[in-house]
């Protein structure tokens, strides 16, 4: 034991020796390009916030008071409630190296159960909701598990769903609508994101806290706990994190089902925003949330960015919509701006990929 | 007690109709470096597989500490202590050091915020995978919180071979470690697995490269055609001898222990 023991501390007195040198040259070797791209890496959301700021800023010079007032800056945070809030679920998906094209489909169809169990079964609105947030999560198993289990690729697994969804939301609901005045006569907890603070011009509805609370709370989730840290090992390298020691499949399925239940939750917010309960809302969710994650800074191919980027990706969508909307311009020069953005974004995160080594 | 730390005796293992074991012996004394050679094909990675738990035998017994048992999974051969590093290094590149390291067994904050939230002790963690590190003579690598993508392929090998050693209680294993590095890492590496031996951890070493495996080898297990062909001293074998063997052109005569 004895002999072990001094032969350890032989062998790391000599490395103290050694470490000291080294420890000095990485600072200098860094260049600039290096360190921003080292800053990236640690924090993909930072372009996204810089963007965001430059185009608030941008829009707040040209526009004035017209854009810079707390009334458009908190209608901009209300516009993207919906798709912040799907737009987490599908960076989830996608973090895991997935993509989720159902999480419209799944967001109507569980307001519609919210509204149809209210109004034709006579559920209470709580025990209805509840029912609703089953069915989001019901989808995301059967997505999870087709996906972990089947192995079948995302993309063709969802795919499928949402044209499953989405048939099943029009054939259950008949195609009725539900009207806003009766909910709110009924059962008005359905409504209940449609509910709003005001400070002076500002007005932060139920839905936009809703949407902030969400996106910090997975913030914390995947950056503080093991099942976050999975999440990202899941999608940089599964095969890696298998042999690692990280429970794949189940990781792969509880992402897919959390992202079912917080599309129930986006679809809940859904009623408060338009107030009825609609089978043919929400139609374009699918590709905004997708549009937001993008140039929220997060990978396609899986294992980096952050949520906070996916809520900045959406805010700036937002942003260039409300405000060309206020320039006056042809509405289509905000698709031609976010198409740009999208492929700039992409080419970004190719850039941060291809790291030094 | 049995003089082995880990033994395996008749293993087989087929594959539709390739036999890729044939009653396959295998022995590792406790505190020896053991290389297991053998050309492609022969079945050095289905061994391997079979000892770190990433596959099950069809038939036979793996003994450790004399005790027998039956890994179903990688986790569980891990649990026993038997670590072992992949060719591939199932490291996410896109996480930190500390992250990769503690991956799979992440340390929970103590108390209310651990119970509740379960939030991680990232402190404790990037202190012990820094200490590791140290020890190992890897004070190369600067930031615990640095991308793994960010390193070289020997720092990352590095870091493969620390996370072993943090875990492995019993016996590490290392498939390939110097097989895409160049010379100077080599050295470094080969400087970590005879640290690993210094530190009372047996090592299994499977490499194609012949003057490592002569280097610091102890014994030389010699794979072909599904089964152990020979266990020899590098002492009194040479590396052509050692081929030959490996290929069939030479059988080896005497077995020394």
């Amino acid at each position: 034991m004895s002999k072990t023991e001094s032969s350890t501390q032989g062998y790391e007195g000599g490395l103290s020796a050694g470490s000291a040198d080294v420890a000095q040259f990485a600072p200098e070797r860094r260049t600039i390009v290096k360190s921003i791209q080292h800053a990236l890496h640690v924090n993909p959301a930072l372009i996204p916030l810089f963007i965001l700021s430059l185009s608030v800023a941008g829009f707040g010079i040209i526009l004035g008071d017209r854009f810079f007032s707390p009334f458009s800056l908190t209608l901009i945070l209300q516009q993207v409630a919906i798709v912040g809030v799907v737009a987490a679920a599908q960076t989830l998906v996608i973090l895991t190296k997935g993509i989720d094209l159902s999480v419209g489909a799944i967001m109507v169809l569980s307001s519609v159960v919210m509204g149809q169990f209210t109004f034709r079964y006579g559920f209470p609105p709580e025990l209805a909701i509840l029912c609703g947030f089953a069915v989001g999560a019901l989808c995301g198993l059967i997505n999870g598990v087709l996906v972990a289990v089947v192995k079948l690729p995302p993309f063709i697994v969802t795919l499928g769903m949402w044209q499953i969804v989405l048939a099943s939301n029009f054939l259950y609901s008949r195609n009725e609508t539900i009207r806003s005045q009766d909910i709110q006569a009924d059962a008005p907890l359905l409504q209940f994101f449609g509910q709003s603070l005001r400070f002076g011009g500002a007005v932060l509805t139920f839905g936009v806290i809703a949407m902030v609370i969400l996106v910090a709370v997975l913030t914390y989730v995947l950056n503080n706990t093991a099942w976050g840290r999975h999440v990202y090992a899941v999608g940089d390298d599964a095969d890696a994190a298998q042999l690692a020691g990280v429970r794949v499949k189940r990781t792969l399925i509880s992402v897919y089902v959390l992202s079912g239940l917080i599309c129930a939750l986006a679809g809940w917010v859904l009623i408060g925003r338009i107030g009825s309960v609609s089978p043919t809302a929400g139609q374009f969710t699918n590709i905004e949330s997708i549009t937001a994650v993008v140039i929220g800074g997060i990978s396609l191919f899986g294992g980096r960015g952050s949520i906070l980027g996916a809520l900045f990706g959406a805010l700036i969508v937002g942003v260039f919509g409300l405000g060309l909307r206020l320039m006056g311009t042809d509405p289509q020069w905000t698709y031609l701006m976010i198409g740009v953005l999208i492929i700039a974004a992409v080419a970004l995160d190719q850039w941060i990929r291809r790291v030094s080594t | 007690m049995s003089e082995f730390i880990l033994e395996a005796k008749g293993l087989v293992k087929r594959f539709g109709r390739v036999v890729a074991l044939d009653s396959a012996d295998f022995e590792l004394k406790a505190g020896e470096i053991l290389a297991v050679i053998g050309d492609n094909g022969a079945g050095k990675s289905t061994l391997i597989k079979s000892l770190s738990g990433a596959m099950i035998p069809d038939e036979g017994e793996v003994l450790l500490n004399g005790e027998r048992v039956m890994f179903s999974s990688p986790m569980a051969a891990r649990a026993a202590g038997i670590e072992t590093v992949y060719q591939n290094l199932a490291l996410s590149p896109a996480l930190s050091i500390a992250d990769n390291m503690f991956m799979g067994r992440e340390i929970r904050k103590q108390g209310f915020m651990g119970r509740v939230f379960r939030t991680l002790d990232k402190k404790t963690m990037d202190k012990l995978a820094r200490d590791k590190l140290s020890e190992l003579g890897l004070m190369t690598i600067q930031n615990i919180r640095q991308p793994v993508e960010t390193l070289s392929g020997g720092q990352r090998q590095g870091v493969a071979v620390a996370r072993a050693a943090a875990f492995g209680s019993r016996v590490v294993i290392l498939d390939e470690p110097t097989a895409a590095l160049g010379v100077k890492e080599s050295r470094k590496v080969l400087d970590l697995i005879l640290g690993l031996r210094e530190r009372g951890l047996p090592v299994v070493l499977i490499s194609h490269n012949m003057p490592h495996v002569f280097e610091v080898a102890d014994r030389i297990h010699i794979h072909r055609l599904g089964r152990r062909a020979a266990l020899i001293n590098p002492g009194d074998y040479s590396m052509s001898d050692a081929v030959a063997i490996m290929t069939g052109a030479m059988t080896a005569h005497a077995v020394a222990a």
